[in-house]
C-alpha cells in the first residue's frame, strides 16, 4: 500500500441529519472520519441503525430527502463532494464510483440481458462503442471470475444463481476502471461457501487494482477476513477505529469489546454467550421455575428413547395448474432423510439456502405433509405413514419459533391476547384470570417486563419481539421446539441475549430443541447434536464437537473451512 | 366511512386536503338529511291523503308562479318534490348501503376462503367471479330483478322491491371484495404468525376470522365506500329504467324518470333537483373514497 498517494475517500468529521415532522432533528452520523487509501479494503461495521448504511449512500450522493448533510466534508479521489449537487466536481457516480449493493436478485433489471446492463454505463460514460462495449465486457466477466462469460452475456439475470449475479453486479461496478468501490452490504444475501468467493474476489481487485473499497456490514467474520481496516459505529457515532488486528484483538471501547464478544465462535464452545448487562435475571429466573413447576414432568420414563425420530422422510413440492391437463412441475426438497432427537438435547440441521431444512422444519411442525416417509413422536406416528389428523397433545408438544420477528407476531392484536391464545385453546388455565397470570409469567420468564401484555407488538424492538414469539411457543407447555432461524434477522448483540435465553429455558423446563441454522457458529454454541444437510439429503449427523473438530464429510469440511471467523484475522496470518 | 367523517379533526390529521374535508362534510349533511326525512321532510310523500292532484307539476317557490308551500315545487301527482327527494335520498342511500354491506360480506366471505385454503376452493371462487364479471353491471342487474319479478309477482312487488335491488347489485359488486381480500389473505397466509396459529393448532375458521380478518380489513374500508356511491348509482339507473322502486316509494332515480316525461313540456324542476342531489352525493362520497384509496394504497404513499 502507497501510503502517500491521495486517498480516495477521506471523510472528516461527517455528520447527517434528518429533519423529523416534529420539528426536531435525528442525527444519523455524527462526527464520522475515515480516510481510504488505493488498494485499501476499510470495514464499517455496527449493528442495524448504526449509520453505517447512511455514510455509504451518502457518499454515493444517494442519501434521501429530508437527510442532509449538516456538517463535515467528503473527498473523493481528492475532490471535494458537494452537497448542494449530491456529487464532487468530476466524479461521476457509475463511472468513478462503482456500487455493490446487498441483494443480487433485485440488484440487477431483470429484463435486461446481462450484456446490456454491463455496457449501459462504459457506453455512456466512456463513450465507447457497441463492439469495444462488448469486449470489455467479456474481460469483465471473466476477471470476476465467471465460467463461460460469452454465452453468459446473452443470459438474464434470472438465469444465473445469486452468487453468480453479485458477480455481475461487481463486474458492472468495475466497468469504468472507479478508484473507490461502495459495497454494502455485499455478502448477506449469499451461502458461505458463495461468500468465500465474493470476498476472495473483492480482497483481489484491491490488491491487483488498487482500487479503495469501502465495506459496509454486521458480520465481523467478513471484516476479519478482508478488511486492512476498521470502523466499528455505534448509533451514529465513531466508536473505534484502526487496523483489522487492533480492532479485533484489542478492542477498547467498551461497546467494541461488548460486541466483538457477542459474536458465535466456531473454534470452541462457551456455556454462554457474554452479554452486557442481565438485568431482571432474578425474577426471570423465578417465572422460570414456575413455569417448570406447571409443566408436568410425565417424560421421567422416557429420558432414554428418543423424542422426535424422523424415517426417510421424502417431501415433493409440486406446483399445477388448476386447469384439467395443464402439467405439474415435480422438485424433491427433502430425499431421504432419518435422524433422531434425544429427549432433553438441543439437535442442530445446519445446510445453505435450499437444501430442505426449513421443509423439515414444517413436517416436524406439521405445517408441511411428507410425500414419504414418517416422522415418530415418541413412538407415535404424527406425520406420514397413516398419521391421522394431527390433535389435542400431539400438537400441543410440538411448537415453533419463526425466523422474521417482525411478521410472526398479529399486529394487530396486544400481547396479552397473541400469548393467552395457546393457554385458552388448550385449557391450560381454567379462569381467564389464571390465563393472565400464567401470560404475566411467560413475559417474565422470557426477560421483560408483565406489563408488556397490554402492548401491540410494534412497541418492540426485533429482539423483544423474538422473546415474545418465544413466550408464545412456550405458552402451549410443549415439550419440543422447532426453531427455524432464529436469529437471523437479530443484530449480533442481540442474538447473543436470545441465544442465551434458549439456553436457560432449556435448563430450566428440561425443553428439546431442534434448531435449523445456516450459520454454524451458532450451531456450534448451542448445539449437542448436529445434522449436514445438503440439496435435501442429510449427509453427516454427529456429537456437536466430533463435527466441529473431526468432520467426516467432504462437504462439512469445506463449509467449517469457508465460514470467516474471527481466529482467522487478515494480516495476522502471516505474522502468525 | 361515517365514523371518520364524523371527526373532521382526524382528517386534518391524516393530511386530508381542503377538497376532500368539504366532500366529506357534504356527503355526511346529505347522509343526515336523507335519514332525519320523516322529522324535517315538510310532508310526507308515502302518505297518499296528504297530497292532492290539484297542486301537480307547481313550479318551485322561488320562480315567479311558485306556490311557497312546496319549496321546490311538486311533481306530476302533486307530491312536495322536496319530501319526496329526502325520503328518496334515504331509499337510495338504504339500498347502496344495504347492497354495499351483502357484497362486502359475500366477497370478504369467499376472498377469505380462497386465499387462505388456496387449490381447489380457490379456483372455484375464482373462476364463478370470473364469470359474473364477464357482465356488465347493468345487464346483470336487469336479469336479477326481471327474474325476482316473475317470482314475486303483483302487489308484493313493491314490498320486494328495495330487497331485489340490493340483490341485484350486490351480485356484480362482491367480486371486487372478493378478488382483494383473497390477494391480501394470501399475503398474510405466508406470514409468520399465521404459522404461528396453525402450529398452536387452532381450527382454520379462528385463524381466518380472527388473525386474518383483522389484517386485511382496510382495503376492504376503502373500496366500501367507492362502492357506496357505484350501488347508489345502479339503483338509481334501475330505477330510471323502470324496474327499481315503484313511484309510490320513489327513489332518486324513480323521482328522475318521473321528472324525464315532463322536461320537454317546460316542467324541468321534477327532474333536475333529484338529479342534482344524486350528483352532489356520489361525487362527494367519490372525492372521499378516492382520496381514502390513495392514503392507503402502499404503492401510491409517499416514502417519508
Amino acid at each position: 500500500m502507497n501510503v502517500q498517494s491521495t486517498p480516495v475517500l477521506a471523510i472528516d468529521s461527517l455528520r447527517v441529519e434528518y429533519p423529523l415532522a416534529n420539528g426536531s432533528v435525528f442525527t444519523a452520523v455524527e462526527n464520522a472520519s475515515l480516510i481510504i487509501r488505493p488498494g485499501e479494503i476499510h470495514a464499517l461495521v455496527g449493528e442495524s441503525g448504526a449509520g453505517k448504511t447512511t455514510i455509504g449512500n451518502t457518499v454515493m450522493g444517494l442519501l434521501e430527502k429530508p437527510g442532509r448533510i449538516a456538517a463535515g466534508s467528503i473527498h473523493i479521489d481528492g475532490k471535494r463532494f458537494d452537497p448542494a449537487r449530491g456529487s464532487a466536481e468530476g466524479i461521476v457516480l457509475g463511472r468513478d464510483v462503482g456500487a455493490v449493493f446487498q441483494d443480487p436478485m433485485t440488484s440487477l433489471n431483470p429484463l435486461f440481458t446481462i450484456e446490456s446492463q454491463l455496457t449501459e454505463a462504459m457506453r455512456f460514460h466512456l463513450r465507447l462503442d457497441k463492439a469495444a462495449a462488448r469486449a470489455r465486457a467479456l474481460e469483465l466477466l471473466e476477471s470476476v471470475g465467471i465460467p463461460e462469460p460469452k454465452r453468459r452475456l446473452k443470459a438474464y439475470p434470472h438465469q444465473l444463481s445469486g452468487g453468480q449475479r453479485q458477480r455481475v453486479v461487481i463486474a458492472a461496478a468495475l466497468s469504468c476502471n472507479p478508484k473507490l468501490v461502495v459495497a454494502d452490504e455485499p455478502t448477506t444475501a449469499l451461502d458461505v461457501s458463495v461468500q468465500a468467493q465474493i470476498l476472495k474476489l473483492l480482497r483481489d481487485l484491491a490488491d491487483g487494482r488498487g482500487i479503495g473499497i469501502l465495506l459496509v456490514t454486521h458480520n465481523m467474520g467478513v471484516v476479519a477476513q478482508i478488511a486492512d481496516r476498521v470502523t466499528i459505529m455505534h448509533r451514529g457515532k465513531v466508536v473505534e477505529t484502526g487496523t483489522t488486528e487492533e480492532v479485533l484483538r484489542r478492542p477498547k471501547a467498551s461497546y467494541a469489546k461488548a460486541l466483538i464478544g457477542a459474536v458465535p465462535r466456531i473454534d470452541q464452545r462457551l456455556d454462554r454467550f457474554p452479554v452486557l448487562g442481565d438485568e431482571g435475571k432474578g425474577r426471570a429466573e423465578r417465572a422460570r421455575a414456575e413455569l417448570r413447576a406447571k409443566a408436568e414432568r410425565s417424560n421421567v420414563a422416557a429420558e432414554e428413547a428418543p423424542i422426535l425420530s424422523v424415517e426417510n422422510l421424502c417431501v415433493d413440492y409440486t406446483t399445477s395448474g388448476w386447469l384439467p391437463g395443464s402439467k405439474g412441475h415435480r422438485f424433491r426438497a427433502v430425499d431421504g432423510v432419518s435422524f433422531s432427537v434425544r429427549s432433553g438435547e438441543v439437535f442442530g440441521l445446519v445446510g445453505e439456502s435450499g437444501c430442505g431444512k426449513t421443509t423439515i422444519a414444517n413436517v416436524v411442525s406439521g405445517l408441511v405433509r411428507p410425500t414419504a416417509g414418517r416422522v415418530l413422536y415418541r413412538g407415535q406416528s404424527i406425520a406420514g405413514g397413516g398419521a391421522s389428523r394431527r390433535v389435542g397433545p400431539l400438537r400441543q408438544a410440538i411448537q415453533m419459533i419463526f425466523q422474521d420477528p417482525y411478521s410472526s407476531l398479529n399486529s394487530r392484536m396486544r400481547i396479552g391476547s397473541i400469548l393467552s391464545e395457546p393457554i385458552l385453546f388448550y385449557r391450560l388455565a381454567s379462569t381467564r384470570a389464571e390465563a393472565e397470570n400464567d401470560v404475566a409469567r411467560l413475559i417474565e420468564a422470557v426477560g421483560l417486563e408483565a406489563e408488556a401484555a397490554e402492548r401491540f407488538p410494534h412497541a418492540f424492538s426485533g429482539g423483544q419481539r423474538q422473546r415474545l414469539s418465544i413466550a408464545r411457543a412456550l405458552g402451549a407447555r410443549p415439550k419440543l421446539i422447532v426453531c427455524d432461524e432464529p436469529t437471523s434477522s437479530l443484530d449480533v448483540s442481540v442474538q447473543a441475549q436470545i441465544l442465551n435465553l434458549l439456553k436457560d429455558l432449556r435448563d430450566a423446563t428440561g425443553l428439546t430443541l431442534l434448531l435449523i441454522s445456516h450459520d454454524l457458529a451458532v450451531v456450534r454454541q448451542m448445539c449437542d447434536r448436529v445434522a449436514v444437510m445438503r440439496q435435501g439429503q442429510l449427509l453427516e449427523q454427529a456429537d456437536s464437537e466430533t463435527l466441529f473438530d473431526a468432520p467426516q464429510h467432504a462437504y462439512t469440511k469445506e463449509l467449517l473451512s469457508l465460514v470467516p471467523t474471527l481466529d482467522r484475522i487478515r494480516g495476522e496470518t502471516k505474522a502468525a | 366511512m361515517k365514523t371518520l367523517a364524523a371527526t373532521p379533526g382526524r382528517f386534518i390529521r391524516l393530511g386530508a386536503p381542503i377538497s376532500v374535508i368539504v366532500a366529506a362534510i357534504i356527503a355526511l349533511i346529505l347522509v343526515a338529511c336523507a335519514l332525519l326525512a320523516s322529522w324535517i321532510a315538510p310532508y310526507d310523500p308515502t302518505d297518499l291523503a296528504s297530497f292532492e292532484l290539484i297542486n301537480a307539476e307547481l313550479p318551485p317557490a322561488f320562480t315567479a308562479d311558485g306556490d311557497s308551500r312546496f319549496l321546490l315545487g311538486t311533481d306530476n301527482q302533486g307530491r312536495d318534490l322536496l319530501s319526496a327527494m329526502l325520503y328518496g335520498a334515504r331509499v337510495s342511500i338504504a339500498i347502496g348501503g344495504g347492497a354495499v354491506l351483502l357484497a362486502a360480506t359475500l366477497g370478504v366471505t369467499l376472498g377469505l376462503l380462497a386465499g387462505y385454503f388456496g387449490g381447489r376452493v380457490d379456483a372455484l371462487i375464482m373462476r364463478v367471479a370470473d364469470v359474473i364479471l364477464s357482465f356488465p353491471t347493468i345487464l346483470l342487474a336487469l336479469l336479477v330483478s326481471g327474474i325476482a319479478r316473475a317470482i314475486f309477482p303483483g302487489a308484493a312487488t313493491a314490498e320486494w322491491a328495495p330487497v331485489i335491488l340490493i340483490c341485484a347489485i350486490a351480485i356484480h359488486e362482491w367480486v371486487q371484495y372478493a378478488r382483494t381480500v383473497r390477494a391480501a389473505t394470501m399475503v398474510e397466509t405466508a406470514k409468520d404468525y399465521v404459522r404461528a396459529a396453525k402450529v398452536i393448532g387452532l381450527p382454520p375458521r379462528r385463524i381466518m376470522l380472527r388473525h386474518i380478518l383483522p389484517n386485511v380489513m382496510s382495503p376492504v374500508l376503502v373500496i366500501s365506500t367507492i362502492n357506496l356511491a357505484a350501488a347508489v348509482l345502479t339503483e338509481a339507473t334501475l330505477s330510471f329504467l323502470g324496474v327499481g322502486m315503484p313511484p309510490t316509494y320513489p327513489s332518486l332515480g324513480t323521482l328522475i324518470r318521473i321528472g324525464n316525461e315532463f322536461v320537454f313540456s317546460g316542467i324541468w324542476w321534477i327532474a333536475l333537483f333529484p338529479a342534482l342531489a344524486l350528483v352532489i352525493l356520489v361525487l362527494a362520497v367519490n372525492i372521499v373514497g378516492d382520496w381514502l384509496r390513495d392514503r392507503f394504497n402502499p404503492k401510491l404513499r409517499v416514502k417519508r
